[in-house]
């Protein structure tokens, strides 16, 4: 260890000295009132205090975590570039393509994959469905990472950002992007509160921690109203453009075909994060909560093929799609890879009761429904907008500031399970 | 889960309110599928247009004064557009609409080209700008109300001001007529908004003042949809006084009419649109896609957003009851 005295003076210095000292001895489990005075080292003592998931033994000194951070660091910069210099010089979007990656995946991926919450939210809460109550604060607080992800995404793939909040107070009730913006909003509130009995429990703040328990189910009806309508709105999008966007995806129930592949990825979503982190955390996942949610993705599922196969019958008829054109072969994929195999397999008792089996199914849901949100929204106007003299491919700035968001969720949820009391009934 | 009674429904009677505040001012929103009475707009005759281009560069000057189109602050010139990278002396030649060009005139060419307005081995003009839908899709999808519909003359125009810049008016737009300035950190969305600015100098569109032939001509939408079906009506060949300028000019020039292809451009495109458009060369050739709806296309969305209130008042009438009815053996716990 330099001597810090010697750059920043015998005050500074010294002090500086002691903190990497206290740093190297007992990382974040240091006495933080030494620094902060005793009340908001106190807070912060309590905050970093990972007695709690002791048991699981996540450490945070590992290269994953640093290539973590180093992800975010570069989106972090990217950030700032296309804040500075404008959307124009970030992303390769151009008037025939408005919308891009950031929309497709970021957005319409990123709240897809959070729905798992509500509907966890609601078996718990509503339905009175006990066993799922285990997964309840880990579902919730990955819709929340999701549902920042495509806050932020939009912020920056709006070429205003400072000024996104205008839709707040500016109601243009005709627009389904309105009603989008206001549910992003209200949602994460919402989501907010319903993570908010972790943070408050871990404080001990009591009486912050009853009155948000009280209201609890209230909030959850609002958040599953708001869910309902956030997942199909974003199909809702598209209604407006029947020219635009290829026949083979659009049509007039594109807001059910979203809310159903939602809720299936969401199950599905859910299951695979329970698995993953009973895997790389060391706790036990109760196995019939898994099977409960494999069986809840096969029902949605079938429901989700039957829409789809009924929309193919009554629409641009199955020969749109087997003609091998290069939009056929990814409807066919996005299919194939997310609802057909997964729900094919899951009808096999053998993989409905083997975990590993169930973990797999899982991925291929999560990947089919994912591609299919690029298709909508990348792909799916592809003969529009080259017809109209288009052409476009993510820029390396776009495609770095998703990864950089992919890894800043995976890292929020890392530290909320290290912090926060997450898998509450495993912690006997 | 304990949760008093009396709580639980304090905590849904505040939900209710919200579901008011979505419900009740839905009900006036609905954008209106009439012409305004008093709508104004163009009409584009092809067969007249002989590509001098005089309407676009007028367009751009006369949009860059304070209120236009295209001004911003402390502009010193009109926004000029140069060639692409490795011709950069070429000047202001756009090839497409841009955030520097509200209209452009394009040219359809045909084996040897040797007629004017003929589909084959022929050549013929054209005219891409903002149609000024009756039910604009802008206008609807804008979620801060940053594209309107002016009320009396039905011109949609732009307040730059409150876009966030989502770009979803480009997305919407069936013509694909709304283009952004990607060279900009602060970005404005760029499209005609029917020269609204000059009206109360009692002047009209630029590109109609402007035009030598006749072939661009403003005036109120009434009036040049009886104009074009009178020209419709013509005999190729038979001689016709058009007017200059405006539709209700004196001033006219005599000329023999040329062969039309289709009917009325505009008349059902998108619900029907204030800029209307005649032509000898049918419009799909000339790249007017084929696929548009012939419908208002906010309806398509005002389906989905009536129903939102019914999603609120169903989830919290049904949650209640099966919360009641999942929660009652748990009570004495
Ligand atoms: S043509 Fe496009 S930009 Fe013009 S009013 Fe219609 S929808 Fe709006
Ligand atoms: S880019 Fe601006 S004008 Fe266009 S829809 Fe978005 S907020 Fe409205
Ligand atoms: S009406 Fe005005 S803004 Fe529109 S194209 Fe003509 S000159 Fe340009």
């Amino acid at each position: 260890m330099k001597d810090l005295t010697k750059y920043l003076g015998p005050r500074y210095g010294g002090a500086a000295k002691q903190l990497a000292e206290d740093f190297r001895k007992n990382g974040l489990g240091m006495d933080m009132t030494r620094y902060l005075g005793p009340r908001y080292g106190e807070l912060l003592n309590k905050l970093l205090d990972d007695s709690i998931s002791a048991h699981l033994g996540i450490k945070m000194n590992t290269p994953f975590t640093l290539a973590l951070v180093a992800l975010i660091g570069v989106a972090a910069l990217i950030a700032v570039y296309r804040l500075l210099f404008g959307i124009g010089a970030a992303s390769n979007l151009n008037d025939a393509w408005p919308w891009g990656l950031w929309i497709s995946f970021d957005v319409l991926g990123g709240v897809a994959m959070a729905a798992g919450a509500f509907l966890i939210a609601a078996a718990v809460y509503i339905f009175n469905w006990k066993k799922y109550k285990c997964i309840a604060r880990a579902s919730i607080l990955n819709a929340f990472f999701g549902y920042l992800l495509a806050a932020i995404s939009i912020t920056l793939d709006v070429g205003r950002s400072f000024v996104i909040w205008h839709p707040l107070v500016m109601w243009q009730l005709n627009s389904v992007m309105f009603i989008v913006a206001l549910h992003l909003v209200l949602y994460l509130t919402t989501l907010g509160t319903e993570s908010s009995p972790m943070v408050f429990e871990k404080l001990g703040w009591q009486g912050a921690l009853s009155f948000v328990n009280r209201c609890m189910v209230g909030v959850v009806m609002f958040g599953v109203a708001l869910s309902l309508l956030h997942q199909s709105s974003l199909g809702a999008n598209y209604l407006i453009v029947p020219g635009k966007l290829n026949p083979i995806w659009y049509s007039h129930l594109l807001p059910y075909h979203f809310l159903v592949s939602a809720i299936m990825l969401g199950l599905a979503l859910v299951s695979f994060e329970t698995l993953l982190t009973g895997k790389v955390f060391n706790h036990k996942v109760p196995r019939e909560v898994i099977e409960g949610l494999a069986r809840g993705v096969m029902i949605v599922g079938s429901f989700y093929l039957f829409l789809k196969i009924w929309h193919l019958a009554t629409g641009p008829g199955l020969g749109a799609v087997l003609d091998g054109s290069f939009l056929g072969n990814l409807y066919l994929i996005e299919m194939v890879v997310g609802v057909i195999v997964p729900l094919s397999l899951l009808c096999l008792r053998s993989v409905r009761t083997n975990l590993n089996r169930i973990f797999a199914v899982d991925i291929m849901v999560v990947l089919g429904v994912l591609l299919n949100r690029m298709n909508v929204g990348i792909s799916g106007v592809s003969e529009y907008a080259t017809g109209s003299g288009g052409d476009y491919f993510p820029s390396l700035m776009e495609l770095a500031l998703t990864v950089g968001m992919i890894a800043f969720a995976i890292l929020g949820f890392k530290i909320c399970a290290k912090y926060l009391n997450l898998f509450p009934e495993t912690h006997h | 889960m304990k949760t008093s009674r009396r709580a639980f429904l304090k905590s849904l009677a505040g939900s209710g309110g919200a579901l008011l505040a979505t419900g009740i001012p839905c009900a006036q929103a609905r954008m209106s599928k009439e012409l305004p009475a008093q709508a104004v707009g163009l009409l584009y005759d092809a067969t007249l247009c002989v590509g001098c281009k005089s309407c676009m560069v007028n367009c751009k000057k006369e949009n860059s004064v304070p209120g236009g189109a295209l001004y911003k602050k402390g502009m010193t010139a009109p926004p000029y557009e140069r060639g692409p990278k490795g011709d950069e002396a070429i000047w202001d030649a756009p090839r497409e609409l841009s955030g520097k060009t509200l209209n452009i005139i394009k040219v359809y060419k045909n084996g040897n080209c040797q007629q004017k307005d003929r589909a084959v081995d022929g050549y013929a003009f054209f005219k891409q700008q903002c149609l000024h839908c009756v039910s604009p899709a802008c206008v609807s999808v804008c979620p801060a109300g940053a594209f309107r519909k002016d009320p009396a003359t039905g011109a949609v125009y732009y307040l730059a001001d409150k876009c966030i810049g989502c770009r979803y008016c480009q997305l919407a737009c069936p013509f694909g007529i709304p283009r952004y300035e990607w060279d900009s950190a602060w970005p404005e969305v760029r499209k005609c908004q029917l020269c609204r600015h000059r009206y109360h100098e009692g002047k009209y569109a630029a590109c109609a003042e402007f035009c030598p032939t006749g072939a661009t001509i403003f005036g109120k939408v009434v009036e040049l949809r009886a104009e074009a079906k009178r020209r419709l009506a013509l005999r190729p060949g038979e001689s016709y006084d058009f007017p200059l300028q405006r539709v209700d000019a004196t001033e006219k020039t005599r000329r023999a009419a040329a062969k039309y292809a289709d009917g009325v451009y505009g008349l059902i495109e998108a619900g029907g649109t204030q800029n209307i458009m005649l032509s000898g060369v049918s419009f799909d050739l000339l790249g007017f896609r084929k696929n548009i709806a012939k419908f208002d296309l906010p309806s398509l969305t005002w389906g989905y957003i009536a129903k939102i209130p019914w999603v609120f008042a169903g989830v919290f009438l049904g949650g209640t009851a099966i919360y009641k009815a999942t929660h009652r053996s748990d009570k004495e716990g």
